[in-house]
């Protein structure tokens, strides 16, 4: 172990690993990467979970942790709780990185427990409105699935929370 | 902490999670046997939302607690009289009727439930209520569309939602109950008054009910017993699948 831990290396370490259920967003992107500090000579990531019954926490706790542990930094992580996570942390890079990825960005629309609400969401793919919700849950909890009536292409929609 | 409202919290907070824990197991009975493939990636979905929640406060309350159990020594090593989750919780799916119905009896519940909790002087609950209430919304959305689609929809399935309700509406009372920790925790802020949720139950209750076409039943005989370790014969049988891989090889890890 160096004398003086390079923080600001341990921060990059951290901020690049990649989320295990969407691979093109780091943790960074997602906003679930809350800080990283250095308490007492060890290197504290600390992380907060998207979901409450998110299957991908302890995946991603394991990897930021591995990854700062291959990078010769002496780690841990901690579980933040509060304040909630919300999809407005999500970056702007994040968002750009959802849309080029097919999966429609959380729009700062939520609807609340309103039954049968009808929501306008976009067509990552050409733009139109003319979609029509499929499901509301998608490929993981976090995102409904719906297809778009002007290109015909299903797709995921990541839900505002 | 004192000690008092550190077991008011702790029976508590087991009572709730017992709760979740219970509802997810139900829930999550469904997995590959929905009656079509949205219900099936819903329903697991809401019962790791509702296990997801049972976690956090299981951790919490060995954290209460201070005698070294954790999460799943709680989930998974405790004997049927020592769980005080609702009975409503714990009633058998039957069909799809029953099973929606039971999800917006609760979800309808734990929604203004957790918006009171913002308010809790309690740091842990506080912050688990912020994340559990978007959950919860998502859930008597869901649920809700349902009992409005199969109450007021062909003969069939309004005759099944209509035997759902006679079947489960005794239990609902329950979801009110105090006993003396509970109350110690509500006059220290830590848990709210349960009128206001009451009412806002009420509402929810009677809005969807109305939009399905379905008579709100008055309760003759409330079921309850739950919060005493008392019941029903159908949760031995979901302990005994619940607890089986754990009783059978102690100590198993991934």
């Amino acid at each position: 172990m160096v004398a003086s831990v390079d923080i600001k290396t341990a921060r990059q370490v951290a901020a690049s690993v990649p989320d295990p259920e969407l691979p093109f967003l780091t943790v960074a992107d997602l906003g679930i990467l809350r800080e990283v500090v250095l308490e007492a000579g060890v290197v504290v990531a600390k992380l907060t979970p998207t979901y409450i019954g998110c299957p991908a926490v302890s995946v991603i706790e394991q990897d930021v942790l591995q990854a700062l542990t291959l990078a010769g930094f002496n780690a841990k992580v901690q579980r933040v709780n509060s304040p909630a996570w919300s999809t407005a942390w999500i970056t702007e890079q994040g968002i750009e990185k959802l849309r080029s990825n097919g999966i429609s960005p959380p729009d700062g629309n939520n609807n609340g427990d309103a039954l049968f609400a009808t929501r306008t969401i976009t067509c990552p793919r050409c733009e139109s409105t003319l979609t029509e919700k499929l499901s509301e849950f998608g490929s993981t909890p976090c995102k409904a699935h719906y297809r778009c009536n002007s290109c015909l292409e299903p797709f995921d929609h990541f839900k505002c929370h | 902490m004192s000690i008092t409202i550190r077991n008011a919290l702790l029976h508590s907070v087991v009572q709730i999670a017992d709760d979740h824990l219970i509802l997810g197991h139900r829930l999550s009975e469904w997995c590959g046997h929905a009656p079509m493939l949205e219900e099936d990636l819903s329903m697991p979905n809401m019962a790791l939302d509702l296990i997801g929640t049972a976690r956090t406060l299981y951790s919490y309350a060995a954290e209460l607690e201070g005698k070294n159990r954790t999460e799943d020594d709680f989930a998974y090593l405790r004997t049927d009289r020592e769980y005080q989750n609702c009975l409503l919780v714990e009633r058998p799916n039957t069909d799809f009727a029953h099973t929606m119905l039971k999800q917006l009896y609760f979800s309808a519940f734990m929604k203004p439930f957790w918006d009171a909790m913002h308010h809790s002087s309690d740091a842990t609950l506080q912050a688990l209520s912020h994340k559990a209430v978007k959950e919860i919304a998502y859930h008597i959305r869901h649920s809700g569309e349902w009992v409005v689609r199969l109450g007021d929809g062909t003969d069939e399935s309004s005759a099944r939602m209509s035997a759902a309700v006679s079947a489960l509406h005794p239990y609902t009372d329950e979801l009110f109950e105090t006993d003396a920790q509970r109350l110690h925790c509500i006059e220290q802020g830590v848990l709210p008054e349960l009128g206001e949720i009451k009412l806002q139950w009420s509402q929810t209750i009677d809005t969807v009910f109305t939009q399905a076409k379905l008579h709100r039943p008055n309760i003759g005989f409330p079921q309850t017993g739950g919060r005493q370790g008392l019941h029903t014969e159908d949760f031995g049988m979901l302990l005994a699948q619940l607890q089986y891989l754990p009783r059978s090889y102690p100590g198993a890890t991934w």
